[in-house]
């Protein structure tokens, strides 16, 4: 409709104008005078089951997957207020993340946040508790996330001091993942002897080249100094200990 | 005698609606959306009745403002391409008065849908807490109707008055949220436009009706409303409709026929 088709404003009743503006004035006011909304910090519900997000899908269960996963990411930051991750309830936490690997298996999404940021949380029980699951998640599809578990190695032994638990998952990694690089493979080694566990270290490298998993030449020369030097560590070891007998 | 005149308006309103079976069809997009809670209720391994009440009232809810904002719009959109508003005003009767019998036909039909929509909530939650939730659904399909009207009265075409009353919907449920958002200290890293754009929200936070506050599903699932709280709604929405009313009258008035 274009101005020439309306008519004059003098063809309004007077009424129609006050009630107009009467009610606009006083709505304003009313909405003046209500308080502000006021952010409150929402717990992280449960997860739903997986068979509800896929049927809430639609059959696009690896859409449903992204989304469930930036609902997550974004969850810590809730309008108007921001929350910090060691408040979030990290088993429900990881209840999204299953959830999100078993809409979308092939995903890499949930187990990045694990590893790098729901890990990086400064509470061991947390990192911890979510470290057991990157391990758990890994023992499904090795080959494809093996690269989580090892940030989480890392992780075990740089932050939490444990270096046990770091062994542990290097230990998964070399045995479960043989398409894994080596430098994830020999990630064992590396630990073992960082915490002087030097016959270990030695025995485990030898092996490894004994096998002929490793087939790069530099990477084999590497490795030969490695054993050599870890050789000639355990010998001086054994020295000292002779003269202090 | 002009109330007679409004009455009879209302209740061709009414007459329109039965005889182009808008009851069934709401009845069809009810037991959608039940059965629909329903199969969710199966599949859920815990709070399943939660889940069921949930869905069910949210579900029910978009149907009734859905399907009462859209036959809305078309009801009046028939009249304008048929010449039945003409014919109507050709009568002795003002034009307010035209508005004012439309709408409160209008209204009766959102309050009988109200009530459809409440008896199947009464089956999972207590009687108290859906005859809140249905007085706030009456409310807030009130207010839908009377936006309803004014987008129809003004545009006079049905995809912008539908995609006007959608999209108004949308944000007035939304308003509170985009509010809190704006204030947040991660919003926006500029301060001159993040001013802008709080001003902005604080703006329409006035002129809009907050639509959030009606009609929760959780009153049903976890705690009842409150009278209180309904009546409070109840205030804002005779205010807001009358507003819109108003603002139909308006151009209504402006327009040549």
């Amino acid at each position: 409709m274009t101005v020439r088709d309306e008519r004059p404003l003098s063809a309004v009743p007077l009424p129609v104008f006050a009630v107009l503006l009467a009610a606009l004035a006083l709505h304003v006011a009313i909405q003046w005078a209500q308080p502000r909304p006021v952010a409150r910090a929402e717990a992280l519900e449960a997860a739903p089951p997986v068979t509800v997000l896929r049927a809430a899908a639609l059959g696009e269960p690896v859409a449903m997957a992204q989304l469930t996963a930036l609902y997550l990411q974004a969850f810590d930051n809730q309008p108007g207020i921001s929350i910090p991750f060691k408040d979030l309830d990290y088993a429900r936490v990881i209840q999204w993340l299953a959830r999100t690997i078993d809409l979308d298996p092939l995903g890499q999404y949930p187990l990045l946040l694990a590893s790098q940021v729901y890990l990086q949380v400064p509470d061991p029980a947390r990192q911890r508790l979510m470290g057991e699951f990157v391990q758990e998640q890994f023992l499904l599809d090795p080959d494809r996330r093996w690269r989580w578990l090892a940030h989480v190695a890392i992780m075990a032994k740089h932050r939490l001091h444990d270096n046990a638990l770091a062994l542990r998952y290097a230990a998964e990694i070399t045995r479960a993942a043989p398409a894994a690089p080596s430098w994830a493979r020999q990630m064992q080694i590396f630990i073992l002897e960082d915490i002087g566990e030097l016959e270990s270290a030695k025995i485990m490298l030898g092996g490894l080249l004994a096998t002929g998993q490793v087939t790069d030449e530099h990477e084999l020369h590497f490795l030969t100094q490695r054993l050599e030097a870890l050789k000639a560590a355990e010998k001086q070891t054994t020295q000292t200990k002779i003269r202090q007998f | 005698m002009a109330y007679r005149r409004i009455l009879t308006l209302a209740r061709f309103t009414l007459l329109e609606a039965w005889r182009t079976r808008l009851p069934g069809l709401f009845l069809i997009a009810l037991a959608l959306a039940c059965g629909t809670a329903y199969f969710f209720q199966q599949l859920a391994i815990t709070e399943s009745v939660r889940l069921q009440i949930i869905f069910s009232a949210a579900a029910s809810r978009l149907a009734a403002v859905f399907v009462l904002g859209l036959y809305i719009l078309t009801s009046i959109v028939r009249e304008f391409n048929d010449k039945g508003l003409e014919l109507t005003l050709s009568f002795d009767l003002r034009r307010a008065d035209y508005v004012v019998g439309r709408l409160l036909g209008f209204l009766l039909i959102g309050a009988v849908m109200a009530l459809m929509a409440s008896i199947p909530q009464l089956l999972l939650a207590q009687a108290a807490a859906v005859a809140q939730w249905g007085v706030s659904l009456a409310l807030e399909l009130a207010i839908v109707t009377a936006l309803s009207l004014f987008c129809v009265m003004t545009f006079t075409q049905l995809m912008p008055a539908a995609a006007f009353v959608a999209g108004f919907y949308v944000l007035a449920r939304a308003l509170s949220a985009i509010q809190l958002m704006s204030t947040s200290p991660l919003a926006v890293e500029n301060p001159v436009s993040r001013q802008f754009v709080g001003w902005l929200i604080d703006g329409l936070t006035l002129i809009m009706p907050a639509l959030d506050r009606y009609t929760q599903s959780a009153w049903l699932a976890d705690a009842a409303a409150g009278w209180t709280a309904v009546g409070v709604c109840a205030t804002q929405a005779v205010l807001y409709v009358t507003l819109l009313v108003a603002a139909a009258m308006f151009d209504f008035y402006r327009r040549n026929l």
